[in-house]
This record gives structure tokens, C-alpha cells and sequence, in this order.
């Protein structure tokens, strides 16, 4: 078993000859560190020769130092990084590992099986084949191990090793294990229909049914663990599925070369075969498959190549080159499993960054229509998703996109958000299908267009939008303003911030999700008002960024002024016109803005507002300017 | 029916994570140290967008205590593949006269390489910085990301990691922040020297067994590269059949003794071998110069 070939003394070319076309096998072990998970990680890179005498020697010191296996090895200190990082509080995280036989190379992805590590997990779960469920064969299932069923399958994983592990501590006794499977075959049915499960009786510590079956289980007839891993074959759902590729790169070294890079997500392709190029859905042919060895008769899913087509077909990054008789589907709006990754709780209703494939696009996530409780498999009531937890929901893009449900296509189905902001990734999610198809989408083509209806009023539409504090003067110049936009004939809205609340947003609070949500209603509103060819004026707190970046991004270019009226927490406080400042200082406002809750101040508004040593009218006046400089006004 | 072998795999992993950075990354820059690992990461990248040239320089932190040989082929090669080539010296560290031998390793290695490589990356703007290092060479390596972010102070802080499913790279960045971006993490010691062998890539020959003069300095054989060594030592020098399993600062890097002198008798060197590879560079060994510690701290 271990990588200690006789050929490599005796004939190293042999030996080379014979190693360089092992296959690759990515697997996962899911289980805590009381499990012995560490254990077996330990003894795998032990036994496959991966530990080197120098490691070797201070693994046998630490051993007797601080190990708990006496003066024997403890493998477990050799892949515990874990007392360490939790002294210094890094998050555990997924580490990767490495170690190979005389058949295979794996990677092991090892990650800590607790709740709060759920994101850690999915994320060794999306690239494995295989995922080990480590068991205490003393304790049974538990509902750790249901969890990381649940997990591992819903990243699309169809082979589970039933680690049934310290067998010694139960005798090898044949019943404990067979009741254990049972358990376990009683709810897999629930995880998925396809699912092959080998369970193994183990023992990591002395070695038992890890590298040959050992006779402490004679009664047990099916493969040692290494047995298995380096047969269970890799590989050969993707090889069948119909071909796809995410353009990475359009490769065009001159004007006579145009070839589209990417990694094949799935299929066969040769030169001769018809694909399309979705979404816009134009056919051409495989002309060469190049690469930098040669033009290649074939190529399979898994490499990254070029591909060149037979006709001048436009096709650029984040299109899909696909199989012409069996294409992707194409849509903007999804139902979609949504796994959360971040601190802070998804907002409904605020837009994200969607990448798929080689494509990023702007996303609407809707409220969840509920979440999944990752312990018990059942559904559960939720208003938006914490950190770790998994909901279904349905989502809107700003542009179509070709896809296969996650379930059919690993890669063409999952996708990450990314948080406009912070440009963390905050989620990672697999599409279900498709809401509706792109082509039923039609816009009402008007003839009377937004133009037409700005010309009749002799303006340029333009929302203003003023952002502050609560008190810091908004309405009041917005007021002002629009007296003088009347004055001079130009047709207005005051769209305040208090009033809507009133009506259009009376079902609305001021949690931060009901915010977004807030603000994601004024906007189109105001959206819409732009297009009837008015000047709107919005006066709301809008404490966040991305919202007003939302609100931005809805209104054509250069229609949105930001309007920051700078007014210090201070002054807006000892002016207080409603009492409300009191109030959230004697905590009977909850959420309340500069107080309880955020205010993210723009950093680049198209006018800052300075009230405290100005009149309304004075401010109103400046805004003015502003907009007869840049020919809102009209001649 | 054709399989993918696990070398095939690696390297289209690793092609995908070098075009991805081409494609989205507005300034990268490939760091080319001229050991193996960038020998084939180089090779790699000439890959991943023939028949066009990677869209990117190369560029080298040279500290000017590196081997003689390590310097030619550099520039023959980077010539050779038609790769603009930026070298990159810490001339206030030049000025000072910082060295190994005046300064020690610890010193010398900050003042030339850490704070050389970020004057380079800062010098010019370079968002994205491809490097060759493997999760199999170390510890905290086995914990970091494929791409992997760093400050406008270009510290890396490890509980701010970004999540990497499937392959899908999150790859923008705030204001001032950077990436180093390392396609070779899934890659091992072994892997390396099988690609090295399966594609023909050339490397320095001082990977190679041959004649040297080495001395014994601080423990370790190092080899007599220049005049620049100490004359009390260099005078001690013997001539030994070594050759170098990594290769840095000639006085920083370990030789070991060994007659293999072509690929297959490395590799069968390095599968017999003992010890683990970074056992010959001194700046490991360096009193509590953890990798982590100084990775927090900007080294590559």
C-alpha cells in the first residue's frame, strides 16, 4: 500500500512510466475531531508514505509529549492544526490534503463537522466525488451525521463511505454495525434517489479495514477503505452529460485566429459537432480543438482547451458554447437552494453580484420561501437567512443567462453572490429551474416614449435623491426646492419619505431587511416617474449604500443625483423638530438611524449639502444651479 | 475511451485559474522566482493562452545574492518565450549593503525580498500576482485560499478567507487591496517533478548533481557562488558532488549531497528521500520565523 515500489530502486524509469497516469480522486471527510476523522487522515498520509522522517521524529515526540495514544503514534497531531487555531481564534476552516497510492493521487478535502462549520463543509463538498461520513460506531447516527448527509448530497455528491468507526470499542460486534446501517438506509432514502452508500466497519487507531480487510471483522465481506477509494470509478457522470462550455477567454492572438477558451463542464466534443452559443442561441461548427500540444481529435469534460468555429459566430466571455441538439436552457429568473456564508444576513430585496460559469450579473434574491433545518431535513418558516442556514428562494438577474439545473450540471447549475459592497462572497446556490423562459419575455413597447414626455415638458427627467440623517434638513430643502421648480414652470414630485410610509410602505418597519425592501419600492416608484418625464425629488434617510447604489443603477445614466445633506449627528439631534432623537436615546425607538443603526455616508454624491451655518433656501438655490448647469432645466 | 490522468487534471485546473485571472483582473503580474515551480507555472501559463502570449509580464524580486546560473537562465528564458520581463532590486536595501552574510538571513531576507517584493507590487500597481507556491510545502499553506487576498498593506489575515465552491473565483477587489493567486496549490513535490518530466521543461541545472564547492556555513553546505562570501570561509571550501532541492539567496540555500545528475534520479532520490523539502532552506529554520508569521507580514 504504501508509494514504496520495489521499481523505485530498481528501474525509476519503469516506475515513471507506471505513476504518471494515475486518475485523481477529490474526496472529503466529514466528522469531528471526537470521531477520530484526524485519526484517519493521519494514517492515510502515514500509510501512503506521505509523512517524512524529519515530521516523522516530531510526531513521535509529540506524541509521547502531548498525544492521547501513549507510546504509541497519535496520527491525529499530524493533520490537528486545531488546538493551535483555536488559541490563536482563526476560524477552522477546510484544509486541503494531499496524498497518493500506486493507483491514484486524492486530494482530500478534511473539514470540522460541527453546525457553525456548515459553509466550510459545502465548499469541500462542491468539487469532491466522494464524501466519508465518519461515525462513532458507539454512538451511532447522530444528528451530526444527518447533517452531513444532507449537506454533501445537496452539493451533489452520490457516493457516501459509512465510516463506522472504533469498532474496537464495540467488540467488532457485527450487530452494532448492521443496526447503524440500517439506521442510516432508513432516512438516506430522503437524500437522494441515486445515492450508493458503502458502509465500512473501521477502526482508524489500530488500523483495521483501512488499508486491507482486517480478520477482527471476518464476518464483513465488502472493501477496506483504500480498496474502495482506489476503485470507485471518477469522473464518468460529467463525461456523459451533454457538452458544455463556459467561454473563459476569447483567445485572438491576430485577426486571422479567434478561439474561445474554457474548462469543458461537461460532454465530448470533436471537431464536426454542432454547438451553439447560448443565450443568443446562434449555431456554428467545431472547426479545432487547439491546444499548445498539438490539435486534439477529441477532448472530454474536465480539460481547458480553445475551440475555434467554422463561422464568425459572436460569442464573449460568459457565454456557453453548448451541444446544438441538446442546448442549455436560457432565463433570468430562478428557484434556487441558497446556502448562506456571511456574518451578515441576506437582505431580500437588495441586489447582489451573481457569478456562474464565467458570467457575472446583477441578482434580486427574493424573501425565502423557507428555510431548511440542516439537523431534522425539515422545512422551517424564514424571513431571511443567517449565517450557515439553507433556504429555497427565487431569484431575478438583470440579463439571461444559459444554465442546467444544478442536479444535471454541477457547473452550469451553481453559483456564488458576492456582496456589491464588501465584495465578500456571502452565499453560494444551486438552481433548481428556470421561473419562466427568456423568450416569453417581452417589455411593452411604448410609443409615446420617456423621451416624448420630457420634450412636452421641456426638461430632462432627474430623481434627487436626498440622503441624511433623520433631522437633517431634507424635506425642508427638498420643499423649498420644489417651490422654485414650479415657479419656473418645471413639472415636480416630492416624494417624502414619511408619506410613503403612511400608504405604499404602511406594511413596512425598520428592521434593515424592511429597509431594503423600503427603499427598493421608492426607487421604482421614482423610476417610474422619471420615465412619465418629471423631476422627482426623494427625501428618505436611505442609510445604506447599496441601496442608494440599487436606486442608481434602476434610473438611466446621469438621472440620478445623490444629494448628501452632511448634517452632523450632533446639530440633527438639538434640532429634534419630531422628538424622535429622545426617544431612540431613552431606547423606545429601536433601529433608529445614527443611533441604533448604521448610517453609511456616500462617498461620491453629485452634491454635499452643508446645513449648519445655511438657510433651506440657500441650499435649494445651489441644487438649482446644478441642475441648469447640466441642462436638466431646458433652454 | 480516454481518461484524464491526474497530471491532465492538475493542469487544467490550473489553466482555468490563469485565465480567470487574465480575464478579470485588471493589472497581474506572474512572480517568477526561476526555480522549478515556476518553471512550470511559466509553462503553464504559455498554455493556457496559445496560441497568444499570456497577457501579463513576468517579474523577478531579484535580492543579488541569487545563484549566477539562476540569473542567465532567467533572462534567456523569459527571451526564449517572448515574456516581458520585469526585475525588480530593493535599492535602498543595495545601498545599505544589506546581505547574508553581513546582516544575517533573517534581515536580509525582510529588507531584500518582503519589503522588495512590495515595493515592486506597490511600484507598479500590479492588482493580481501569480505565485508557485503549493499547499503540500507547508502548514498555514494547506489552509489558503487558490486566490488569496491581501491588505493595501499586503498583510494577509487568514480569518478572512473567501469561500472557493466548485471553481468559481471570487476575484474583485476594494481600493489598494491586491490578490496573490496560486494555480499550483493542488500541485505536490511529486506532481511537479512528473509534469516536469512529462512535459520536457527545462530547469536550472544546479537541480542537477554535478562538482561544486561547497562550506559548511552555520551548519548547512552552501555553495561558493561569488566572491562575495567571507574570505575566512570561502577558504574552507571543498569540492562536493551536491545538488539543490530548492533554490533562493546561494547563501541561504542548502545543498545536499547526491549523484543524481538527470530527472528520473531525482525523482527517485526524492521518493527514497527522508527528509521533507524544505529542510535545505535556511530561512525556515530561522528562530520563530514561521511561514504564517511572515506571511501575515507580506511575504509572498
Amino acid at each position: 500500500m504504501r508509494l514504496t515500489d520495489d521499481l523505485i530502486a530498481t528501474d525509476i524509469a519503469a516506475y515513471l512510466e507506471k505513476h504518471e497516469n494515475k486518475s485523481l480522486l477529490r474526496f472529503i471527510t466529514c466528522g469531528s475531531v471526537d470521531d477520530g476523522k484526524s485519526t484517519l487522515i493521519g494514517r492515510l498520509l502515514y500509510d501512503s508514505k506521505m509523512i517524512f522522517e524529519d515530521q516523522l521524529a516530531s510526531l513521535e515526540a509529540d506524541s509521547k509529549k502531548v498525544g492521547t495514544q501513549g507510546e504509541n503514534i497519535d496520527f491525529a497531531l499530524l493533520v490537528d492544526g486545531l488546538a493551535a487555531e483555536r488559541e490563536q481564534g482563526i476560524t477552522i476552516d477546510v484544509a486541503y490534503r494531499f496524498f497518493a497510492t500506486d493507483k491514484r493521487k486524492f486530494i482530500v478535502a478534511d473539514t470540522p463537522g460541527h453546525e457553525q462549520y456548515t459553509r466550510n463543509m459545502a465548499t469541500g463538498a462542491s468539487t469532491a466525488d466522494v464524501a466519508i461520513l465518519m461515525i462513532d460506531a458507539r454512538k451511532g447516527i447522530l444528528t451530526q451525521t444527518r447533517r452531513h448527509a444532507f449537506i454533501t448530497t445537496l452539493l451533489g455528491i452520490r457516493r457516501l463511505v459509512l465510516a463506522v468507526n472504533k469498532m474496537d470499542l464495540v467488540g467488532y460486534d457485527e450487530t452494532v454495525f448492521n443496526d447503524i446501517v440500517d439506521d442510516f438506509y432508513t432516512f438516506a432514502d430522503e437524500l437522494a434517489t441515486d445515492l450508493e452508500v458503502q458502509p465500512i466497519p473501521m477502526s482508524a487507531l489500530a488500523g483495521i479495514n483501512i488499508t486491507s480487510r482486517s480478520d477482527e471483522t471476518g464476518w464483513y465481506e465488502g472493501p477496506a477503505l483504500m480498496e474502495y477509494l482506489e476503485n470507485v470509478p471518477v469522473g464518468d457522470r460529467r463525461r456523459n452529460a451533454a457538452f458544455r462550455m463556459p467561454v473563459q477567454w476569447v483567445n485572438r492572438p491576430n485577426l486571422d485566429f479567434r478561439g474561445f477558451s474554457g474548462q469543458i463542464a461537461s460532454g465530448t466534443i470533436r471537431p464536426g459537432d454542432k454547438v451553439k452559443s447560448m443565450p443568443s442561441g446562434k449555431q456554428s461548427t467545431i472547426a479545432r480543438i487547439v491546444t499548445a500540444d498539438g490539435d486534439l481529435p477529441e477532448a472530454i469534460a474536465g480539460q481547458s482547451v480553445t475551440l475555434t468555429l467554422a463561422d464568425e459566430i459572436d460569442a464573449s466571455r460568459g457565454d456557453a458554447l453548448v451541444a446544438a441538439d441538446d442546448p442549455a436552457e436560457v432565463s433570468d429568473q430562478f428557484q434556487v437552494r441558497i446556502l448562506w456564508m456571511s456574518e451578515a444576513p441576506l437582505l431580500p430585496g437588495r441586489r447582489y453580484l451573481l457569478k456562474i460559469g464565467a458570467k457575472t450579473v446583477t441578482a434580486t434574491i427574493n424573501a425565502p420561501k423557507y428555510g431548511i433545518d440542516v439537523n431534522t431535513l425539515s422545512d422551517m418558516p424564514a424571513k431571511t437567512l443567517e449565517l450557515n442556514q439553507i433556504g429555497v428562494t427565487t431569484i431575478s438577474i438583470d440579463q439571461p443567462i444559459a444554465f442546467d439545473p444544478y442536479d444535471v450540471n454541477r457547473n452550469m447549475g451553481g453559483f456564488i453572490l458576492i456582496d456589491r459592497m464588501s465584495n465578500d462572497t456571502v452565499g453560494l446556490g444551486l438552481i433548481d429551474f428556470a421561473l419562466r423562459r427568456a423568450s416569453n419575455i417581452h417589455w411593452q413597447a411604448m410609443d409615446v416614449n420617456r423621451d416624448a414626455l420630457a420634450e412636452q415638458k421641456a426638461q430632462r427627467p432627474a430623481v434627487l435623491w436626498f440622503t441624511g440623517l433623520s433631522g437633517s434638513g431634507k424635506s425642508t430643502i427638498a420643499n423649498a426646492l420644489q417651490k422654485r421648480l414650479f415657479a419656473l414652470g418645471k413639472h415636480t414630485f416630492n416624494l417624502d419619505g414619511d408619506n410613503v410610509r403612511h400608504g405604499l410602505n404602511r406594511d413596512l418597519g425598520f428592521t434593515d431587511a424592511d429597509r431594503v425592501e423600503n427603499i427598493r419600492r421608492v426607487a421604482n416608484v421614482a423610476r417610474l416617474m422619471s420615465d412619465a418625464g418629471l423631476i422627482t425629488l426623494v427625501s428618505f434617510i436611505s442609510p445604506f449604500r447599496s441601496e442608494r447604489q440599487m436606486a442608481r443603477g434602476l434610473m438611466a445614466d446621469g438621472e440620478f443625483i445623490e444629494i448628501h445633506v452632511d448634517t452632523p449627528l450632533e446639530v440633527a439631534e438639538t434640532r429634534d423638530v419630531k422628538g424622535l432623537y429622545k426617544k431612540a436615546r431613552a431606547g423606545e425607538i429601536k433601529n433608529f438611524t445614527g443611533i441604533s443603526s448604521p448610517y453609511e455616508p456616500p462617498q461620491n454624491p453629485e452634491l454635499r449639502i452643508d446645513t449648519v451655518d445655511r438657510s433651506p433656501e440657500d441650499a435649494a438655490e445651489e441644487i438649482l444651479n446644478y441642475l441648469r448647469e447640466n441642462g436638466f432645466l431646458g433652454a | 475511451m480516454p481518461q484524464l490522468t491526474h497530471l491532465d487534471r492538475l493542469e487544467a485546473e490550473s489553466l482555468h485559474i490563469i485565465r480567470e485571472v487574465a480575464a478579470e483582473c485588471e493589472n497581474p503580474v506572474m512572480l517568477y522566482s526561476v526555480g522549478k515551480d515556476s518553471a512550470v507555472m511559466l509553462h503553464l501559463a504559455m498554455k493556457a493562452f496559445y496560441p497568444s502570449r499570456p497577457p501579463f509580464p513576468l517579474m523577478h524580486v531579484d535580492t543579488t545574492w541569487k545563484f549566477r546560473e539562476m540569473i542567465e537562465f532567467r533572462d534567456r528564458k523569459a527571451a526564449e518565450m517572448g515574456m516581458d520581463l520585469i526585475v525588480h532590486i530593493n535599492e535602498d536595501g543595495m545601498k545599505e549593503g544589506v546581505g547574508p552574510f553581513s546582516h544575517g538571513s533573517a534581515v536580509h531576507t525582510d529588507v531584500m525580498k518582503t519589503q522588495s517584493l512590495k515595493q515592486a507590487l506597490d511600484k507598479y500597481k500590479f492588482t493580481a500576482a501569480f505565485g508557485g507556491a503549493r499547499r503540500d510545502e507547508e502548514k498555514s499553506r494547506a489552509k489558503e485560499r487558490i486566490f488569496s487576498f491581501r491588505s493595501a498593506e499586503h498583510r494577509w489575515d487568514p480569518k478572512k478567507q473567501r469561500p472557493e465552491p466548485w471553481n468559481l473565483y471570487n476575484t474583485r477587489i476594494n481600493q489598494g487591496e491586491s490578490i496573490r493567486v496560486f494555480p499550483l496549490s493542488n500541485w505536490t513535490e511529486l506532481d511537479i517533478w512528473q509534469y516536469i518530466r512529462r512535459e520536457g521543461i527545462e530547469i536550472v541545472p544546479l537541480y542537477f548533481a554535478a562538482e561544486r564547492p561547497v562550506v559548511n556555513w552555520n551548519g548547512v553546505d552552501i555553495m561558493v557562488d561569488d566572491d562575495r562570501m567571507p574570505e575566512e570561509l570561502a577558504k574552507t571550501a571543498v569540492m562536493k558532488s551536491v545538488r539543490f532541492r530548492t533554490l533562493g539567496c546561494y547563501p541561504l540555500t542548502g545543498a545536499v549531497e547526491s549523484t543524481a545528475a538527470t530527472l528520473e534520479e531525482i525523482i527517485q532520490e526524492m521518493l527514497l528521500t527522508t527528509t521533507s523539502e524544505r529542510q535545505g532552506r535556511v530561512i525556515d529554520v530561522d528562530q520563530s520565523a514561521s511561514m504564517e508569521k511572515k506571511k501575515q507580514e507580506g511575504y509572498f
